[in-house]
């Protein structure tokens, strides 16, 4: 299975309000709130980390879950917000990310 | 420099000038009606209008009157159009045509639109919401139609001095903000008063069964107040600054719930 890359759509405003992030897309103007997993997440996405990693080295480690099903977990999270524009999704890094 | 003719009306709001030029003497005395205290001949423009006066039936594709304005964005300029107007303006360039009947109200639209876009730019906001100057402080009200933005403005005692009650015009200045008054009215049909206050507080507007004023978390203070933003969604950056606008705006302001039963008691727990 190839790695699976995730960057911020740079199409977004992002803020951190009370623990909240919340997430303005420029698209459709929808407001989003992630939750803490879905942070996690967000701010880990730098277009050249693959998710299995992030999913390891920020979820497990933050969130004690077991690695296959926070892994799941987290593709269905990621192709939820990529559908939203919040995300971009791709087998091979995105380097223009930064 | 926009330059200013005899023939032209500069309406001044929230420390914007905008320039409107027309060659029809009686609409220029319409206009000087409509925008009163607000036309300040010797203030310098910042955007301008043609305005061009037609009659309904020359505007081409006009819409029905009763329905919305529609806004959009085409080849760099944005496209405003409503049965009784047609307007292309270039927030950029500082420059737009309109071509309307000669009702007076066919104007604020574009005015509205001209004044977010610029704000936008400079961290400052319309909102729907009424707004009152009291003891020096403004405080604003913002909630859905019907949760009583008219009422609360009817309540105010009698030494406060009303913004607004429809479209309020915040500012960013220094540390905080500045609420300006605006000619946009609602219920009331009056214009607010052409004053400006430091805002002191944004009151989330909810009437219910007793007075009361609760905290709300900043996280729903930016739900609240973008639903409540006149915006535009069109662009991806201007979006982006409104969304940071409400974002520093309610780490600044206290933002609060306000219920309250519709009698003026509600004044002795504002300010």
């Amino acid at each position: 299975m190839s790695a699976v890359y995730i960057a911020r759509n740079k199409e977004v405003a992002a803020r951190k309000l009370g623990g909240e992030m919340m997430i303005m897309s420029g698209r459709d103007s929808t407001l989003f709130s992630l939750n803490q997993t879905a942070t996690a997440i967000w701010q880990a996405a730098d277009g050249v980390t693959p998710l299995a990693e992030i999913v390891t080295g920020k979820l497990c480690a933050e969130f004690d879950v077991d690695p296959a099903v926070a892994l799941r977990d987290a593709e269905e999270l990621v192709a939820g917000l990529e559908q939203h524009g919040i995300l971009k999704v791709s087998n091979v890094p995105i380097v223009d990310a930064q | 420099m926009i330059a200013v003719n005899a023939q032209d009306v500069v309406v001044e709001i929230g420390s914007m000038p905008i320039l409107v030029h027309t060659t029809s003497p009686e609409f220029v005395e319409i206009l000087e009606k409509r925008y009163g205290a607000y036309v300040n001949p010797t203030a310098k423009p910042v955007f301008e209008f043609e305005l061009e006066i037609v009659s309904s039936a020359s505007l081409s594709g006009a819409l029905d009157p009763d329905e919305d304005l529609s806004v959009r964005f085409e080849q760099g300029q944005w496209v405003l159009e409503r049965g009784d107007f047609h307007a292309e303006l270039d927030s950029n360039l500082r420059h737009g045509r309109i071509r309307q009947t000669a009702a007076p109200y066919a104007i604020d639209a574009a005015f509205r639109i001209v004044h977010s876009l610029i704000l936008a730019k400079q961290g400052g906001l319309l909102v729907h919401s009424a707004s009152v100057v009291r003891n020096g402080r403004a405080f604003l009200f913002a909630g859905v139609s019907g949760a009583g933005k008219t009422t609360i403005s009817r309540l105010a005692p009698a030494d406060a001095t009303l913004l607004t009650d429809e479209i309020s015009y915040i500012r960013r200045e220094g540390d905080g903000y500045i609420a300006f008054g605006t000619p946009f009215s609602g219920e009331l049909a009056q214009h607010g008063d052409n004053v400006c206050a430091p805002l002191a507080a944004v009151y989330l507007l909810r009437q219910g069964p007793e007075n009361r004023i609760d905290p709300v978390s900043e996280a729903d203070a930016v739900r609240a107040v973008m639903e409540s933003v006149l915006f535009f969604a069109h662009d991806t950056e201007l979006v982006g600054h409104v969304f940071d606008s409400v974002c520093n705006l309610v780490q600044t302001v206290p933002v609060r719930r306000l219920t309250f039963v519709p009698d003026s008691r509600i004044w002795e727990l504002i300010g």
